[in-house]
């Protein structure tokens, strides 16, 4: 009961967020509200729309809730969703001449690989030599992106023409698309597998539990004979490749080739989906659902208004500060907790 | 030579000044993971004021009274409702994305236009602003290390239990350093695009907030070493406008990524020899 209350709480919360920042704006509120709503369900397009930008926020998402639980800060989705796909991309670059149905599924499994390594590093760092992860995912981030920007620009360009691309991948390595007429494409199906799964490891597996327990209580894991450390690189490490994997499904679902714009923020954006589905890698699932489709719609709003497309970040941040509030509000229902660990 | 440390000197001081601001909130217990998105509305709100009435030194007021609802909601959900800082902040630097280039593009457009800000009044190079950054490192050392004030407001960071025991209001406390912080990003923001830049353009802060955050614990929470930890990265980011102008066989990447390749890599180097405030981004709940 209580948590359907929640949820509607939540929804509420995140539609009011939506109509002030339109009205704040000064958008007209209601064929605003009525063209993003177009724009995100209303034609076989727009519900493909929506799913397609679901599917990366849904993956990289569920990267979040893995590092997160284990108490690890990973801001550096972005970073590890480019080193996912330039990962892949210099898959192909080095073996070109692969079967194009094993050259797909390699893309995908060497993408999550470059990420789970790329976040690794940072868990490592943190461990090793006490750099914050907070901090070291967030300088990794802009790294990875000018590294994205030297290698399309460098030695994965592409062979013929003069684009800052990398070459095409044939179209037979691509992930399947269900239709010609939209972008619609088997990832949604992946990340939302990935979703049960990573539910399933998190909830009801050794490790799964591990992690929660790290993230909870340090002093609880270190007494019953778990290494926090070494929980929290292996939390990284799926963290990072379920961003990289986010990436390497962008990589081959969508242009098939990596421009220095690869990544439209996917990472960064992640970690609001992650954290109004309250950390719960089922509770990803509506809440990445909400955010594909409000980017649909605001793409499309962006059309009739100038600035329809920024203003995502701020409803995605003011969402989550409402959230933070109404999680206070809460707690304060509830009996209050002795946080033993705030005090010592 | 000179001019190229004074250079060094100009971009040095955003980053000196709000990394010594977060000095002071993070003695306090707090980390302010939102710095980047304060920095990047002041340096909004103070280009538009300039613009607009013609003085950069408005448009300094302007940003500062920018950071009062920020400063309120931020901290409202961290100190009052004991809410983690690291979320919050991040939240907080959306909404800043969001909120600058969103008024950004309904003011001039979705085109790239180059913005001419009236800059702060310089000599020989160097901006009041410049000055006032070198000065506050001393005083805000002493601040927190001489004076009573600092003593609490570093207990509150370290056990806050204890400054509690001795009367004063951690939470009080902890609302004044994040003040301070909170002006120190104002006047960070503003010295990027009325100072530095010159200009406003999307998002323009790059990174430089959280490069701030990171130089703090370079600087083992002294803000004489922060500062010297700022002109390494300050040079570091001189470096790829000296690239521009002579060529050089490495790629022009390496220049831009170098900032974060230092900072990160001091980090990596310094290690774990420093150690932060005990209660660094801890809620303190008093209803215990």
């Amino acid at each position: 009961m209580n948590s359907v209350v929640r949820f509607v709480a939540v929804a509420l919360g995140l539609l009011l967020t939506l109509c002030l920042t339109l009205v704040i704006f000064g958008l007209p509120l209601g064929p605003s509200l009525s063209r993003i709503a177009t724009g995100a369900f209303g034609s076989e397009a727009g519900i493909a729309r929506s799913l397609v930008r679901m599917t990366p926020l849904l993956l990289a998402g569920l990267g979040m809730v893995l590092a997160w639980r284990a108490g690890m800060y990973n801001i550096g989705g972005e970073g590890q969703f480019i080193v996912g796909g330039l990962t892949g991309a210099t898959l192909y670059k080095l073996a070109p001449g692969l079967p194009p149905a094993l050259l797909g599924i390699s893309i995908l499994v060497v993408s999550a690989v470059g990420g789970a390594l790329y976040a690794a590093l940072a868990g490592w760092l943190q461990i090793s030599r006490g750099v914050q992860v907070v901090i070291s995912t967030i300088l990794l981030n802009f790294i990875a992106l000018h590294l994205l920007d030297y290698c399309v620009n460098g030695p994965l360009r592409e062979q013929a023409g003069q684009n800052p691309l990398t070459d095409r991948l044939p179209d037979l390595a691509m992930l399947a698309k269900f239709s010609v007429r939209t972008d619609l494409h088997a990832g949604i199906f992946l990340a939302i597998i990935t979703a049960l799964l990573v539910f399933g490891f998190l909830f009801f597996t050794s490790p799964g539990f591990k992690i929660r327990l790290v993230g909870e209580n340090q002093r609880a894991a270190r007494a019953n004979g778990i290494s926090p450390e070494r929980v929290q690189i292996l939390a990284m490490a799926l963290s990072g490749a379920l961003c990289g994997l986010a990436g390497g499904v962008e990589y081959t679902a969508l242009a098939g080739q990596l421009g220095r714009s690869f990544s439209e923020n996917w990472g960064f954006l992640a970690i609001p989906v992650a954290l109004l589905g309250g950390l719960h890698p089922l509770g990803l699932i509506p809440s990445s659902l909400y955010f594909g489709a409000l980017l649909a719609g605001t793409d499309y709003l962006s059309r009739f208004s100038v600035g329809g497309k920024s203003i995502i970040y701020l409803i995605q941040g003011a969402a989550v500060l409402v959230f933070m509030g109404l999680q206070r509000w809460f707690d304060q229902k509830q009996p209050v907790v002795l946080d033993e660990e705030a005090r010592t | 030579m000179i001019e190229s440390l004074i250079s060094v000197l100009l971009f040095t001081t955003p980053l000196a000044i709000a990394a010594v601001g977060e000095t002071v909130n993070q003695r306090a217990g707090q980390i302010n993971i939102g710095l980047e998105g304060m920095m990047l509305v002041a340096a909004y709100v103070a280009a538009i004021v300039a613009i607009e009435t013609g003085s950069p030194v408005l448009g300094i007021g302007a940003a500062i009274a920018a950071m009062i609802p920020l400063w309120l909601i931020q901290n409202f959900l961290t100190i009052q409702a004991g809410r983690d800082q690291v979320v919050v902040g991040t939240a907080l630097n959306l909404c800043a994305i969001g909120l600058t280039s969103t008024l950004y593009q309904m003011r001039f457009g979705q085109s790239g236009q180059l913005l001419s800000v009236p800059q702060l009044p310089r000599w020989g190079g160097i901006d009041g602003m410049v000055l006032f950054g070198l000065l506050l490192v001393p005083v805000l050392g002493w601040w927190l290390f001489r004076s009573r004030w600092g003593l609490v407001l570093r207990a509150a960071g370290e056990y806050p239990d204890s400054v509690r025991s001795s009367g004063f209001s951690v939470a009080r406390i902890r609302w004044e350093a994040a003040a301070v912080g909170a002006v120190m990003a104002a006047l960070a923001g503003a010295h990027l695009s009325i100072g530095v830049g010159g200009t406003f353009v999307q998002e323009m802060t790059s990174g430089r907030g959280f490069v701030a955050v990171a130089l703090v614990s370079f600087g083992r929470w002294r803000p004489a070493w922060v500062l010297a930890a700022c002109l390494l990265v300050g040079g570091a980011e001189f470096l790829k406008f000296y690239y521009q102008v002579r060529q050089t066989a490495l790629p022009y990447q390496l220049f831009l990524a170098l900032p974060y390749l230092v900072a990160l890599g001091v980090l990596v180097i310094v290690g774990k020899n420093s150690r932060a405030p005990a209660a660094l981004a801890q809620p303190f709940r008093s209803n215990q």
